[in-house]
């Protein structure tokens, strides 16, 4: 078997033989997807009505709510890399993810003290961003590094679902409380810090610290061959690691095809033609059908090995594109779409992290996969900007055939590009 | 026994964490519910019954602090930060009035959240109401009170994920006819059939005619004054750079918005445009204003700006000729209408 045999491996396989059922994902992993359940519940709640909180109440105009909503999302980038090394850094995963819980959490009291100052909410915003930023690499790394290699697809699968639950859960509480109060906006907030705060209590009380205890100095086997001198654990050198480059690479090839929900959801408006209050009602669709399969795909991912699932998943998104070219239409197209939509995401988001964890080693992992996030993220921007354009310069019909051929090309070099297996030999390199 | 999670820890541990945990959840808990019980408390029942009608010689507007989000008025003549106001009339978001005939877009939260115009009779009573989406924005009535128009805000509707694409509604009162959204209207810009999927219309303004209207729409970054024709239902665009409208009661000018500045930090100032000789000039409130001014008069126009010290928006007044100095008319008020 790849990779270092950590403590916690070590633990999670003496639970295995000690009767925990197979098929049950570590202590660990359920604690971060717990927490993760009710911090998304805390955010997607202030997510869904910020729009409606800046217009409505603060009179902003939409241009300044664009404005603030999009400033944050380039810095994200940075500090998503910052959080993951920090988190390397002394194997402090628990503490820089709990420091980012409680910045978003804070963040909320922050938009109910601001009032109605823009500069006020400016800030509360970049603290929420800062802090999604800062928390998701070490989190990710935790779940990575307290899961048994063979099973890592299973355990992003588990905490994808929770995630997605919760998600799916905050918008439909916030709208109840708007309707319950008669569009009391600060009970919102209230109700969302209450939440944050509660995941923070739990990543506190349930999730353990010291996972890197595995990193510095015990047993360093086999894998460890991709690391260069002890001493430097930078960042940076993780760019050397062929493996990791490759996945790297793929990812970012494969998100600059990718283009981005919101057309997807608007392309589907305009071919159905269907009331625009459903519009809200898409996202969650295809986040159902995430939820649902997030699991199995995982264990998938798990049992004939990462690339395939990733691959298929965008595959099936690809499978989305089309259909939206092809002369389907009514129920079928919509139903399809979502479908392959939520295909992809369950196939591909947490089999990514699933993917890269064995190429990266244990005190490089949050940097790691914050190195891969972002640059994914960066690919992914520039295809919604490239598409946009090309929407407008060429019409729909040409730019989603762009984005169909570009897709395929991106699927073949990835499939070129990614290591065929981590599960089974000695290693990718 | 085996414990859930892995750190070293006996039984007692975890289970003393856990009732730790469940104590601060139902803390939490108890926070959440009171705080909610207490803002819906605090929310008053929106009444649907206005105090008082439409009545010439007033000026309209919703009031931001008491019986907040419900429409009050003032004597339209009388300067002041307004010591005689009435509150007590419908909740809107957005409100407007001319002639008999008012018009009052709502929200109403819930899941989804939905939007209504409503029409008033001469008494604020409710004579249609037509179901919506999005986030209401501008709302117009002709001087006869006969032609309404108004614009939603869309989210999730735009090419990128964070912008706001618009609605806008021509309702005909006489005829009962509805144009919900005006964006297939033929358009003729700079001269040509204009063709493109990002086309956005707000801010319409009627002539005296009830025919002939003005409104802004956006195209490829850019805004551009256009000119409507109901009867003949096509679009002409006459100039660029011209947001939100507003016609002049003697229908000879009209004042708009002019972005001035790139970026976000005060976009916009205000300006008056004469249709004979198609010159503008700017007025002399320096502040960005982002609002569909109204004319008070044909020498007066009010619009809103966010208020100081912590209040949400205040309507001011300024001469339309661009002399003198902007009057603090309302304080704690948007959507300003004057009765004529």
């Amino acid at each position: 078997m790849y990779l270092a045999t950590t403590d916690a491996v070590a633990k999670a396989s003496e639970q295995e033989q000690s009767g925990v059922r197979r098929g049950r994902v570590a202590g660990p992993v359920l604690a971060l997807g717990a927490v993760s359940l009710v911090t998304d519940i805390s955010s997607e709640m202030v997510t869904a009505v910020l729009p409606l909180y800046f217009v409505l109440q603060l009179g902003l105009s939409p241009l300044q709510f664009g404005f603030l909503d999009g400033l944050y999302n380039g810095v994200t980038a940075l500090v998503r890399l910052a959080g993951g090394y920090a988190a390397d850094r002394g194997g402090r995963h628990k503490l820089v993810a709990g420091g980012g819980y409680a910045l978003s959490a804070l963040s909320r009291l922050g938009l109910l003290l601001a009032g109605g100052a823009t500069a006020g909410i400016g800030a509360a915003l970049a603290a929420d961003r800062i802090g999604k930023g800062v928390r998701t690499a070490p989190r990710d790394a935790l779940i990575s590094l307290s899961s048994p290699p063979d099973t890592l697809g299973r355990a992003f699968g588990v905490h994808r679902a929770m995630d997605t639950t919760g998600a799916l859960l905050g918008p439909l509480a916030a709208f109840a409380l708007l309707w319950a109060t008669a569009d009391a906006y600060d009970a919102v907030f209230v109700v969302s810090f209450c939440f944050g705060l509660l995941g923070v209590l739990m990543l506190v009380a349930f999730v353990p610290g010291h996972l890197s205890q595995v990193s510095p100095r015990p047993s360093r086997p086999a894998p460890e061959r991709h690391r260069p001198a002890a001493p430097r654990p930078r960042a940076l050198g993780l760019l050397r690691v062929p493996a990791f480059r490759r996945v790297l690479c793929a990812a970012a090839l494969l998100g600059a095809a990718t283009i981005g929900d919101a057309f997807l959801y608007l392309l589907l408006q305009r071919r159905l033609d269907f009331a625009i209050s459903w519009f809200p009602l898409l996202p969650l669709g295809a986040a159902a059908v995430y939820l649902l399969l997030a699991v199995p795909a995982g264990r998938l991912a798990d049992r004939v090995g990462r690339r395939v699932p990733f691959l298929a998943g965008h595959v099936a998104l690809l499978g989305g594109y089309v259909l939206l070219l092809a002369p389907t239409d009514g129920w079928p197209l919509l139903i399809g779409v979502l479908l392959l939509l939520g295909i992809f995401y369950a196939a591909t988001d947490g089999v990514l992290m699933a993917l890269v964890a064995p190429v990266v080693a244990q005190e490089r992992r949050a940097s790691g996969m914050a190195v891969l996030q972002t640059g994914q993220a960066l690919a992914r921007l520039v295809a919604a900007a490239g598409f946009g354009a090309a929407w407008t310069l060429w019409g729909v019909g040409t730019a989603l055939t762009c984005a169909v051929v570009a897709l395929t090309v991106a699927v073949a070099g990835a499939a070129a590009l990614l290591p065929q297996s981590h599960t089974s030999s000695g290693g990718p390199t | 026994m085996k414990s859930q999670s892995s750190p070293p820890s006996p039984l007692s541990s975890l289970r003393s964490r856990v009732v730790a945990v469940a104590a601060a959840a139902a803390v939490l808990a108890g926070v959440a519910v009171t705080y909610t019980l207490q803002a819906a408390e605090r929310a008053e029942s929106a009444d649907a019954t206005s105090e008082f009608g439409l009545d010439r010689g007033k000026l309209y507007f919703r009031s931001t602090t008491e019986a907040a989000g419900r429409v009050a008025r003032v004597p339209a003549s009388g300067g002041g930060g307004g010591g005689t106001r009435t509150t007590g009339g419908p909740s809107c978001e957005r409100f407007y009035a001319a002639a008999g005939t008012g018009l009052c877009l709502q929200r109403r939260s819930g899941i989804p959240p939905k939007s209504y115009a409503v029409v008033l009779d001469d008494r604020l009573r409710e004579k249609r109401r037509i179901a919506l989406t999005g986030i209401p924005n501008r709302a117009r009535v002709s001087a006869s009170g006969r032609m309404l128009s108004w614009t939603m805000f869309a989210t999730g509707d735009s090419y990128a994920g964070s912008s706001f694409s618009t609605r806008t509604s021509i309702l005909d009162t006489r005829t009962g006819y509805l144009i919900k959204n005006m964006e297939e209207i033929p358009l003729t810009l700079d001269g040509r059939r204009y063709h493109s999927p990002d086309v956005n219309y707000w801010g319409v303004t009627f002539a005296k005619d009830d025919n002939r209207f003005y409104a802004t729409v956006s195209t490829k970054g850019k805004t551009y004054l256009v000119r409507g024709d109901m009867a003949k239902w096509s679009a002409t665009t006459l100039r660029s750079n011209v947001e939100c409208p507003s016609l002049s009661p003697d229908n000879t000018r009209i004042a708009f918005k002019k972005r001035v500045r790139k970026g976000t930090r005060d976009p916009w100032r205000l300006y008056v445009l004469d249709l004979r000789t198609m010159r503008e000039h700017p007025l002399a409130e320096r502040h960005s204003v982002d609002d569909q001014a109204a004319w008070l008069d044909d020498d007066t126009l009010a619009y809103a700006l966010p208020g100081a010290d912590g209040r949400k928006q205040d309507i001011w007044t300024t001469r339309a000729d661009g002399s003198g100095r902007p009057t603090l008319r309302i304080r704690d008020g948007s959507s300003p209408a004057a009765v004529r």
